[in-house]
């Protein structure tokens, strides 16, 4: 029988709590079907539960484990991952305790020899980067899942086999109370980078591992530095090596450092060799205050995909489908996007608005998203941790070069996670003429800031229009069809921004948004009567210039079942 | 076959980087010798704001190494 650690963690600046096994109806011989189950209960996890039951559509979350994360693991969220969590229902409560930053620091031989500063627009809500430990973005996910009738989370449930046919999938469950078969019609797969889902469909990830291995260690320190990324090229103590810090909440650092050749992770975390290290690490920077130490773990750099994330009815999320170098936030921040993408589209096939073809442009969108990933994550992995000869004599001469020169600057440069754009994809129509600027097609919305209100604001997790008008009423081609695009079930939403409006409103699924400077319009290089077609992870399917006469529940529901099905 | 006919170093220039290319490595010594002369290709690489130059370049002198 399955029996999770029923100790609670022990953390310097988190409180574990003991999650209890709730014997589940199955296992009181009653034969429950769920629409929905979901391996895992870290943020990829929850984030998809969250977002389906938004949908109206209940899930059942499996996890071994009894409580959070051990350990802070992903601790920076990007400005996309918030936009995304904020969608959830979880931004302001992370913002609350996490700490935001824009600029990165590289120095060499005790010189900082470049710095950047991460882009931001006045009409961003969230900082470029935000960090936070990992348990409480997990924590505030299950805080919002409690509050929601439509998702169950069952602890110390570990999935044992997985089978699959063409009406659902059969899980076979191990918990201390004994073995119970679970029936799903959909299954998604988000138990991280040892996913034993994608061990049982007999799956294997495509790419490549980079040599080396690399400690992260949080430690509790009190430092006088601002909350900016930290990274030390050749270090006296690690020669050749790369070390990274982070400032975290709770008064927690995180070090990270690449290991000597040949050492393995038993010694690299022997006490001794850890309080050496970090010791020698702090003492390069001149610091002498006491440290304890919180969390520590080894891990090497991999750069790997599935490459297709949908298998009949299992879905593969996150780490379980990709695993991405962590110079450069890739992973967490990775796998909330796929969640955002993979939920909408779930929700609309389990409620028949579309048809199962569309979670084939799932697949499509992330593995091309993961690729590109992999491609970018490969150029700062190669500058961190040069892979042969050649590579580290380049890196060398770079840092040997920086000292004086500016023109390198650039190659320290470590290409953080980003949105992706779904331009190639079946879900993305052609870019209409007459646009100057604004999203393209495939690209996510750009946040305006309103008054104190930001569009994203609005969006909800539907499709929405996006209405460019000079009036304050919906032209009546748009609204009739939304009336009977709703009347069917599917959830739509106008967000119609205009001068004319002086105060902002949400009536149903109309939103009037005040532009009395016409700053929306201009950034979306709109006219009076411009359109947006937005689907519900905010990225734009189409525009037009001029877009009241369009039928656009034609072509919405070409996009969700008729079109993909043709293409399949 | 040359990459490119012009601009080319006057032959005194020339001679003169003979020589100072050869004192260097003479100076610093074998175990400094790639890494110098790496920052060296790159910082000329800079000068010369043209990519595509680089890269033949690097073609061009790669090209009837001694075996």
């Amino acid at each position: 029988m399955h029996q999770p650690d029923m100790q609670a963690r022990t953390s310097l600046y988190y409180d574990y709590q003991l999650f209890p096994f709730v014997c589940p109806p199955e296992l009181k011989g009653k034969v429950n079907r769920h629409p929905v189950a979901i391996v895992g209960a870290g943020p990829i996890g929850l984030l998809c539960a969250l977002n389906l039951a938004q949908q109206g559509v209940a899930s059942v979350v499996l996890e071994s484990e009894a409580q959070v994360s051990m350990g802070s693991r992903a601790i920076v969220f990007t400005r996309r991952s918030m936009e995304i969590l904020q969608q959830a229902g979880v931004a302001e409560r992370m913002l609350e305790k996490a700490l935001p930053w824009r600029c990165g620091n590289s120095f060499y031989q005790g010189k900082r020899v470049f710095r950047m500063e991460a882009p931001h627009r006045e009409d961003d809500r969230f900082e470029p980067l935000n960090n936070l430990q990992q348990q409480y973005l997990e924590q505030y996910l299950l805080e919002q899942a409690a509050a929601s009738p439509l998702v169950e989370v069952r602890w110390a449930s570990k999935v044992v086999t997985v089978s699959q046919d063409q009406e659902g999938v059969l899980l076979g469950m191990d918990t201390p109370e004994g073995e119970y078969q679970l029936q799903a019609d959909w299954l998604i797969a988000a138990d991280g980078a040892r996913s034993h889902v994608r061990k049982a469909l007999g799956l294997r990830m495509t790419g490549s591992s980079y040599s080396g291995n690399f400690v992260i260690a949080d430690i509790r320190i009190d430092l006088d530095l601002p909350t900016e990324r930290l990274a030390f090229f050749d270090p006296v103590w690690n020669r050749g090596n790369t070390v990274l810090m982070h400032r975290e909440p709770e008064g927690i650092w995180r070090i990270d450092y690449q290991l000597p050749e040949g050492e393995t992770a038993e010694q690299a975390l022997s006490t001794d060799s850890l309080h050496e290290r970090i010791n020698a690490q702090l003492a390069m920077m001149g610091i002498t205050a006491d440290w304890e130490m919180d969390w520590c773990s080894v891990y090497s750099a991999r750069a790997m995909t599935l490459d297709n994330y949908r298998h009949g009815r299992v879905l593969f999320c996150g780490d379980a489908a990709h695993l991405l170098p962590i110079f450069g936030v890739r992973g967490a921040n990775t796998g909330l996007q796929d969640a955002q993408n993979l939920s909408w589209k779930l929700a609309m096939v389990v409620k028949q608005q579309a048809g199962a073809t569309l979670l084939d442009s799932y697949s499509a969108e992330r593995v091309a998203a993961a690729r590109e990933i992999i491609d970018e994550a490969g150029k700062s992995t190669r500058f961190m941790t040069p892979p042969s000869r050649g590579y580290r004599l380049l890196r060398d001469a770079v840092l040997s070069l920086s000292l004086k020169e500016t023109f390198v600057g650039p190659l320290f440069h470590w290409r953080t996670s980003r949105a992706h754009d779904y331009r190639q994809s079946l879900l993305t129509l052609p870019d209409q003429p007459g646009f100057v600027r604004g999203p393209e097609p495939g690209a996510p919305l750009l946040n305006m800031r309103l008054r104190e209100d930001y569009l994203l604001d609005y969006t909800g997790n539907r499709f929405n229009l996006l209405l460019f008008s000079d009036n304050n009423t919906v032209p009546e081609t748009i609204q009739r069809q939304l009336d009977e695009l709703n009347e069917q079930g599917l959830s739509m939403g106008i967000i119609l921004l205009s001068p004319s409006v002086t105060d902002s409103s949400v009536t149903g699924n109309l939103t009037l948004l005040s532009d009395e400077q016409l700053r929306c319009r201009h950034a979306y290089g709109a006219q009076d009567g411009s359109v947006y077609l937005v689907r519900p992870d905010h990225h734009v399917s189409a525009r037009w210039i001029e877009g009241t006469d369009i039928a656009f529940s034609d072509i919405l529901e070409q996009l969700l079942a008729t079109k993909l099905g043709v293409m399949a | 076959m040359s990459i490119s006919k012009q601009p080319s170093l006057s032959i005194v220039d020339l001679e003169l980087c003979y020589d100072r290319l050869a004192e260097t490595l003479d100076e610093i010594g074998t175990e400094q010798e790639s890494l110098f002369l790496t920052k060296l290709v790159l910082y000329l690489a800079n000068q010369t704001a043209d990519g595509a130059l680089v890269e033949a370049a690097i073609a061009q002198c790669r090209r009837d190494l001694p075996c």
